[in-house]
């Protein structure tokens, strides 16, 4: 997923778009924005961002789960599954972007690239509601995808690169 | 100039991390305590002989099952999803430090408790089998059967107690020293400070009941290396944190060096569970004083801190 600082105004769609696709409790978040702001007056740069789940190729929350509910779904999704799932809470500790919360029903919950749109040929919630088409999503193995291109035209950094998770979301500068 | 804005309050995660509480530093304590006396206890009866031990001494291997049951009902308290705890039971999985834990405290019971029928007399295991729940349950031949097969494996069974408790101690470090996620947790050094001090609870532990005048000695003598290593520990840790770079290891140490920690760490932990015991027993030993059941007490809250303090800090930064 590739998401454009430069188109983002931080509108929350997103957001909302994710709690209703989803049917998330209250306090209960799989995306987010984050507003950066840098610089000193006058010459200040904001950035919006709108994070969710890296989908990390190399994830710590699934190296942390002791029962193998947190797992990467076949196409790289990393998914959690409810019923083996018992609320230790490790992954949540071990993920170093917080994208993961205790659902109101007791186990942990977080951002599915909404698969089971994903799966009918559908964009998840989020970037399909996008008002300025900041965010993109597609097969990043595929050079001919948007996601692909917008990767080989355009400047990017991901979150906390030191950390060396390969996580696979891409903010376009 | 940087100020960063995020519109967002996920229950436990936001603002800062909340997500365990006091069960998992009650939890760590009580498996420190356990694991010392699964170390200590058969070192202690290698070095006495089976014959010249008390009455107290050989019922206290039986403390650490006790103790490792109520850390693992904190430990289910904690779970978010219990009704699935038996999923933990279901599979192992290597790179996850709380699958190695689950495993290594179904390993502990049977280790421990022919541990302590090892221990007993033949008049103690026959008042054992007397015991109603043992009655009730007919578990007298199988109460038999394991003082015999104790009896037979002494040694393998001490040493499989060591080997276990080092795992044990040093695991519940490493749960929190392989989150590199955060800062103020991820040290390789929590697994020989957590097992250290485990050692020293233990010690403190058993010096609480009236263990004879040897073992009081030897015990005391190993509790003094304990706390000395331990303190070692603590500083290389605080070293660790500020040498894993960047701002968030700073961020890191300075939770512990003139941040929101500082206090309470430097008086619960260092002074009152390091500092006081180690002077009370270093004098109680050069003076050859009867010794008081301060100096354990002192190292029993000192541990409990220790855990309790690092569990909050890591969810802070």
């Amino acid at each position: 997923m590739t998401m454009d600082t430069r188109l983002c105004v931080g509108c929350q769609a997103c957001v909302l778009a994710c709690k209703a696709e989803n049917a998330l409790p209250e306090k209960g978040y799989r995306d987010w924005v984050v507003s950066e702001t840098r610089g000193e007056f006058p010459t200040l740069v904001q950035e919006n961002r709108s994070e969710r789940c890296n989908h990390c190729d190399d994830p710590p929350c699934v190296s942390a789960c002791p029962t193998g509910a947190s797992h990467v779904a076949e196409g790289g999704a990393v998914l959690v599954t409810h019923y083996k799932c018992s609320g230790c809470k490790a992954c949540i500790a071990a993920c170093p972007y917080n994208a993961r919360y205790v659902h109101s029903e007791g186990y942990v919950d977080k951002c599915t690239f909404c698969l089971h749109r994903v799966q009918r040929g559908e964009k998840p919630g989020c970037v399909d509601i996008c008002p300025t088409s900041a965010l993109r999503f597609g097969d990043l193995s595929d050079p001919g995808s948007d996601v692909s291109k917008a990767l080989r035209s355009r400047k990017y950094k991901v979150l906390k690169p030191e950390l060396g998770l390969k996580p696979n979301l891409y903010f376009l500068l | 100039m940087q100020e960063i804005d995020v519109v967002r309050n996920n229950l436990q995660i936001d603002p800062h991390l909340t997500i365990w509480r006091w069960e998992i530093p009650l939890y760590l304590f009580l498996g420190g305590v356990a694991a010392g006396i699964m170390i200590l206890w058969p070192l202690l009866r290698m070095r006495q002989g089976e014959n010249r031990s008390s009455r107290w001494e050989r019922w206290l291997p039986f403390a650490a099952p006790i103790a490792i049951s109520i850390g693992m009902l904190a430990l289910f308290l904690d779970l978010a999803h219990r009704e699935y705890v038996f999923r933990f039971y279901l599979a192992f999985r290597p790179t996850s430090p709380m699958s190695w834990g689950a495993w290594i405290l179904v390993a502990i019971y049977p280790a421990t408790l022919l541990l302590g029928l090892s221990g007993l007399t033949t008049e103690e295991v026959v008042a054992v089998n007397a015991w109603r729940p043992v009655r009730a349950l007919r578990l007298d031949r199988l109460v038999t059967w394991a003082r015999g097969v104790a009896d037979a494996h002494r040694v393998g069974l001490y040493w499989t107690n060591i080997v276990l408790g080092i795992g044990l101690g040093a695991y519940t470090g490493l749960l929190l020293g392989t989150l590199a996620a955060r800062p103020a947790w991820n040290s390789i050094i929590l697994a020989p400070l957590f097992l250290v001090s485990g050692i020293s609870t233990g010690a403190a532990f058993m010096m609480l009941f009236p263990v004879g005048e040897d073992g009081h000695h030897q015990l005391r003598r190993w509790d003094v290396a304990a706390i000395v290593t331990e303190v070692v520990f603590v500083f290389l840790f605080l070293l660790s944190l500020g040498a894993s770079g960047g701002s968030r290891g700073a961020e890191a140490v300075h939770l512990f060096l003139g941040g929101r920690f500082t206090a309470v760490f430097w008086t619960l932990v260092v002074a009152v569970g390091l500092a006081t015991p180690l002077a009370l027993e270093v004098i109680e030993s050069r003076r050859n004083l009867r010794p008081t059941l301060l100096a354990p007490v002192l190292i029993l809250v000192g541990g409990l801190a220790l855990r309790w303090i690092l569990v909050l800090a890591g969810q802070v930064v």
